[in-house]
């Protein structure tokens, strides 16, 4: 199918899937996922692709991402640090670990390092609480955590 | 030749973090370096239940219980346990030194529980169909569709007394009879798999370990109902859930359990994933199907009923995943048989997640009517680092507090809502003395008030109302006036709100003044912080007697803000001093207090 869209390149498979997804009900929020997959988060541009291939409003893909906690419209570091704050954690000090990530990177939470390396996002419940407090960097889960591990940890993806 | 071992490496979530991916493999590899991979089979399972004690390795015919498994111990196991067949002592759980060989009945966090929904949990590999059979799996969708119609289906469902395990505690005949009334060529089946509730992971326990209980279940739901498509609405936080799910899915299809014509009965019966993104609301039913049609995920007026008029306008069955794992264990074993369990108000058993300041994390399953008492001390040992109980929070962000006094009720629906808190989906979070009540209602609050979709304003405003008079009182800055406040905003939101969310966000409130109104009056009129957790209303000393002048305290604050000469006694600058605690964790010497 013509697109006028073309300021940014969706992956075949991202858009074979757009194209499997078209017809069926409900299939906005399915889609999102698939193009935050991709890049990390929803530019807008792709946003704007997505409305011109499935034919729904820009405003209303708007209205979806932003009422989901889980889709970004900016661009995550490249390894993004997520504190889980589920109540377990909290209550085993997830919010100092957070206050330490923040002084050892010099960001604050959902702000990215300046060489894009970094970034620390307030997560919620991941669902290892016999583990608490827990972080998570990319696939890795890190459990039972305490402010002396994470200069170790940070490095360990610099 | 007859197989000599089973290994079952525990693969759920909190194990697989810890490394039991790599446990997996290098048990595989040794197996095959020591020669013995052809008198072994090795199996990664769900989740065991017993996260504190995690990665778990279980040994079969033996029953060898190991825990806290490094990926480097693979090598001892095979070489000792398999090959000259000694157990590897130093890895065996055993909590009392007298007792070396620890059999898994022995062990007191299992004692006293009775699993029903998680009765394969730890026992077969979730990605093998065949291990799910085996346990009779299956077994009772071939007796609905050959023996039972789907009234007697909803009999056996009303004998059985089995109430919705997502919160409310509706029963669940009731629920699968409105639809199945309901004359409407579509009809749909949903599994509630969006587990938000923070501090709980049994849904995902349950479908990482045994995700063809929930098919099973659902299949038979739309038999009984007259519905041929099912939705199973997961959290995008939960991979492993969901790779489960599919592979499952994708074995079902291919023994005929899924899809056209099932077990060559003539119904047929398919499901479909649906991913959630992250909206705590999307647990509200109605709200959760409007997420299924991709829309914003929020609440509707009912009636109309989902049971009726649900996803797109058609009439749902919506169970959440506790629920429809206890559906085929009911109908093969009758509904008379899961009666006898539990208390007169609530039948069956309840998972919990019992985390927080307890000494065993981990899921577990108890018969309803089991007292907190035998939860918290039996099965979760007490309270870590010899610190004192002080409440347990059961009901999430819609619950409340539970207090010394009340440990021995048995819980059910009603006994708990009776004392102010509620079943909720089975999140049970212990806290010690070090925790501050008003600190915690104040965490609750703040979840709900980010997750209140907007659309009523009792929710939306009532709310932050809230929220912001809790922060006032944790900065020190209450008024007597703020209590009555809360409880006026309080009893407004319960009455007005459109949905759960917004009807249950006081309770951590009203919960809390009613159990610990004087914690809430030190905050208010002392400018005081019992637990020592509120930033603003403590402040870091150096005693006198204690300190030696190590200097340790003043190396590590990252302010500089604590003064004195090496072998001279310090003192911290309250000016500067951030209250970040560092020095309470370095000094050797408990030269440091928090006033």
């Amino acid at each position: 199918m013509s697109v006028k869209n073309d300021t940014i390149k969706f992956s075949d498979e991202l858009t074979k899937f757009i194209m499997e997804w078209k017809e069926k009900p409900g299939n906005l929020i399915m889609i999102l996922h698939k193009v935050q997959e991709e890049f990390g988060y929803i530019p807008r541009d792709a946003a704007d692709k997505v409305s011109e291939m499935i034919k729904v409003p820009l405003a209303k893909i708007y209205g979806v991402i932003t009422f989901y906690h889980f889709f970004k419209l900016t661009k995550p570091g490249d390894f993004n640090i997520q504190v889980c704050m589920g109540t377990a954690c909290y209550l085993k000090g997830g919010d100092g670990l957070i206050e330490e990530i923040e002084s050892l990177l010099g960001i604050k939470t959902n702000e990215v390092t300046k060489d894009g390396k970094f970034s620390i996002e307030a997560v919620r419940c991941v669902g290892c609480c016999g583990l608490a407090p827990v972080l998570v960097v990319g696939e890795e889960v890190f459990g039972k955590v305490t402010k002396d591990q994470l200069p170790g940890i940070i490095s360990k993806f610099n | 030749m007859a197989l000599r071992n089973y290994i079952l490496v525990c693969g759920g979530t909190g194990c697989e973090s810890a490394g039991a991916d790599s446990i997996y493999k290098n048990l595989i590899s040794e197996c095959e370096l020591q020669g013995v991979a052809d008198e072994v089979q090795i199996i990664k399972t769900g989740c065991f239940g017993f996260c504190e004690q995690g990665p778990i390795v279980k040994i079969l015919p033996e029953d060898s219980f190991y825990v806290q498994v490094k990926p480097e111990d693979a090598k001892e196991l095979v070489s000792e346990h398999i090959v000259k067949g000694r157990e590897v002592a130093r890895l065996l759980y055993n909590k009392n030194e007298s007792k070396k060989h620890a059999k898994v009945e022995d062990i007191e966090f299992y004692q006293k529980q009775f699993r029903i929904v998680l009765r394969n949990c730890g026992f077969i590999n979730p990605e093998n169909i065949d291990e799910y059979v085996a346990r009779e799996g299956y077994a009772a969708l071939e007796k609905v569709l050959f023996e039972m119609t789907p009234d007697d289906v909803i009999n056996e469902l009303k004998v059985a007394g089995l109430r919705g395990r997502g919160g409310a505690g509706f029963p669940s005949w009731m629920k699968w009879n409105f639809t199945k009334q309901v004359e409407d060529d579509v009809k749909y089946v949903v599994c509630n798999a969006d587990e938000g509730d923070p501090g709980a992971y049994m849904d995902r326990s349950t479908l990482e370990g045994d995700p063809h209980s929930i098919l099973e279940a659902m299949t038979i739901a739309g038999y009984t109902c007259g519905a041929s498509k099912g939705y199973i609405y997961i959290r995008a936080e939960y991979p492993l859930a969901i790779k489960r799910l599919e592979i499952a899915m994708g074995q079902a299809r291919e023994y005929g359990l899924l899809g056209e014509d099932i077990l060559g009965s003539g119904f047929g019966f398919d499901i479909e994933i649906r991913l959630g993104a992250g909206a705590f609301v999307c647990g509200e039913e109605t709200a959760l199907l409007a997420s299924i049609e991709g829309e914003r995920g929020m609440p509707r007026p009912r009636p109309p009923f989902p049971a009726v008029k649900g996803l797109w306008g058609r009439p749902t069955v919506i169970n959440n995943v506790e629920t429809w794992a206890n559906i085929p264990v009911i109908l093969l074993k009758g509904g008379e048989w899961f009666s006898k369990i539990g208390t007169d108000d609530s039948k069956g058993t309840k998972v919990f997640a019992l985390t927080g300041k307890i000494r065993n994390s981990g899921l577990v399953e108890v018969p309803m009517g089991t007292t907190l008492r035998e939860i918290i001390f039996d099965i979760g040992g007490g309270i870590a680092n010899g610190r004192e109980f002080k409440a347990v929070q059961t009901g999430g962000p819609s619950g409340g507090v539970i207090t010394k006094e009340h440990l021995d009720t048995p819980i059910d629906y009603g006994s708990l809502t009776g004392l102010g808190s509620m079943m909720g989906s089975g999140g049970m979070i212990v806290m010690d003395e070090d925790d501050c009540i008003v600190d915690v209602t104040k965490f609750y609050l703040g979840f709900s008030v980010d997750e209140s979709c907007g659309k009523c304003s009792p929710c939306r405003i009532g709310g932050r109302s809230l929220y912001n008079l809790l922060d006032k009182i944790t900065k020190g800055d209450g008024e007597m006036e703020d209590i009555d406040k809360m409880k006026e905003i309080g009893a407004a939101m319960k009455k007005a709100s459109l949905c759960g969310l917004g009807q249950t966000a006081p309770n951590p409130i009203l919960s809390t003044l009613h159990y610990f109104e004087k914690e809430y009056l030190a905050h208010i009129k002392d400018k005081r912080c019992p637990a020592g957790k509120c930033k603003e209303l403590i402040s870091y000393n150096i005693l006198a007697d204690k300190c030696i002048g190590c200097t340790a305290c003043a190396r590590k604050c990252p302010v500089d803000a604590i003064i004195g000469e090496r072998r001279q006694l310090h003192r911290i600058d309250p000016d500067l001093c951030i209250k970040c605690g560092v020095c309470l964790e370095t000094c050797k010497f408990g030269a440091v207090f928090v006033r």
